[in-house]
Parts: C-alpha cells; structure tokens; sequence
C-alpha cells in the first residue's frame, strides 16, 4: 500500500492509502493530494539517498508522498 | 512518475536574490571576513593610537579591544544560535511520530548523529549541511556557512521542523541557500565555541567530511 502524508502539529496524519490497482483508492488518493495542494502544502517523494522530488500529480506508483510547507528564511 | 526536475518554489518569493552556487557561496564567505577585520583593525588600531598618545587613555584603549573582541563574537553567537532548539510546543507522542518519519528519511548514521546532536548531517554538492530545527549549517571547506530557514508553523514538533528543511534541501540545495538567510559565515572553530556542547560533534563530523 502506498501512502500519503502530512506532517503537521501530531508528528504526521495519514491521509490516504492506496494500491495502484485498486481504482477506488486511487481516486481517493488523489482528491486528498489535490485538497491539500489547493491549501498551500507542497508534496514531496523520495528519489534515492539524499534526493527529493517536488509532485504535482499524485505518483501513484510511489510508496510514500510527504506533505510539507513552505520554509523560509527566519 | 510525475516527477520533475524541482526548483524549490519557495526561491520565487526571494526573487531578487541570486540563485546560490559555490563560486557565490565563496564570495559571501570572503566578504564576512573581511567584515570581520573590519569590524576589528579600527578599534584596534585605535587602542594602540590612543595607547601612544598617553597611557591615562588605556581605559578607552581596554574598551575599544573589549569592542574588538565582542562584535565578531556575537556574529558567531548568532551564527551558533541558528541550530539553537526550539522550545517544544507538542507533545511527546507527536515528537515520536515525527522522529520515526525523520528516522525513515535518513540512515543509520544520520539518525544515530541525530539522537546524540539534534542535527541531522546531509551531505550536498555545496557541501555538508547540518540540519536543525529552525536552521542550518553548511560546512564548506575550512568554513560555516549559518543559515537561518525555517517552517513556519509554531505547533509542528522538532523532527518535523527538520524533515521539512531537509526535504527541501534535497530537492533543491541551491535554492535551500538560496531561501535561507545568512546569519553568519566563518571560522567552524567559532561557531563551534558558541555551540551548545551536545551539538558540537555534528559539526566535527561535518568538518571531517570536508578535510
């Protein structure tokens, strides 16, 4: 199963799983990522050991897509 | 995979900035410390001047050394300050959930420097960046760059703070230096001293890699 998650303020909230052969998960999937993306979360996926992809789309076939915010300077 | 070559979406916000790169990186480096001497060579100069003109003048001699002295440092202390932990607004379940996110994203290591230090250490095409809470060191050759950068969340526990800084970092380390505010860049040897004692063998470790 894969996963989709925001880190927020009780360490992280899984907002949906899904299996990529499973349509019905998948649709829910997607509405959830696009719903945090409209309120202002970027995703994230790993690439490798010390890499990172920002997405747009909703990778279906990625084990783990993280939610963030935008960082800034302090 | 929908995946695309990232430009961190955060440097359009910082658009006036130059986008970072080593040869830049080097350049700021090179000018904090001629900031440094320049911050320096007046006063003491001063107190020799003033020295040579009557020694009934060394108390102001003494207090343009102590100025001499305490500028650079505190530069450095807000250098150290940038990877200071936050104090924490969550509670322990949420800092443990969000440390197994953390331990997922990093090896071994990492996680092992990070449970000692409070840090997590990532090593980038700019060098070795120490990752924090609320900031960043990068360890570039014989130098520290500070950087303060953070999330902008006050509830959000300390790992997380850190998975944010580093899940940007490694989409884009150029744009991370870039977004980031510089708050000091020296000698590691000075931020080090200012550096609360837990946290120092990160930057030993992060020197090393440089050597």
């Amino acid at each position: 199963m894969s996963k989709l998650v925001r880190m927020d303020q009780t360490g992280h909230t899984t907002l949906a799983e899904w299996a990529a052969d499973d349509p019905a998960s998948v649709e829910a999937a997607v509405q959830a990522f696009r719903e945090q993306l409209d309120q202002g979360y970027f995703a994230m996926i790993s690439t490798g050991e010390g890499h990172a992809e920002q997405v747009k789309e909703l990778p279906v076939d990625a084990p783990l897509v993280i939610l963030r915010l935008p960082i800034s300077g302090g | 995979m929908a995946a695309e070559p990232t430009i961190l979406p955060e440097a359009a916000t910082v658009y006036w900035r130059p986008r970072a790169d080593g040869e830049r990186l080097d350049r700021r480096g090179r000018l904090w410390t001629l900031t440094t001497v320049a911050h320096i060579v007046p006063f003491v100069l001063t107190a020799a001047l003033l020295c040579a003109l009557s020694w009934a003048a060394l108390p102001v001699a003494l207090a343009c050394l102590a100025h001499a002295y305490v500028i650079p440092a505190l530069y450095a202390q807000r250098g150290a300050n940038v990877v200071r932990p936050r104090p924490k607004r969550t509670t322990a379940a949420a800092e443990q959930t969000a440390l197994g996110l953390l331990g997922d994203l990093v090896g071994h290591d990492a996680r092992e420097l990070h449970a000692q230090t409070g840090l997590v250490m990532e090593r980038g095409k700019l060098g070795t960046w120490l990752v924090g809470e609320a900031g960043a060191l990068l360890v570039r050759g014989r130098k520290v760059w500070c950087y303060c950068v953070q999330v902008k969340h006050p509830d959000l526990p300390g790992a997380d703070r850190i998975a944010h800084l580093l899940l940007a970092l490694r989409s884009d380390e150029q744009g991370f230096a870039t977004v980031a505010n510089l708050a000091f860049a020296g000698s590691p040897r000075r931020v080090r001293a200012r550096m609360r004692d837990s946290m120092r063998p990160a930057l030993d470790r992060a020197a090393k890699t440089q050597r």
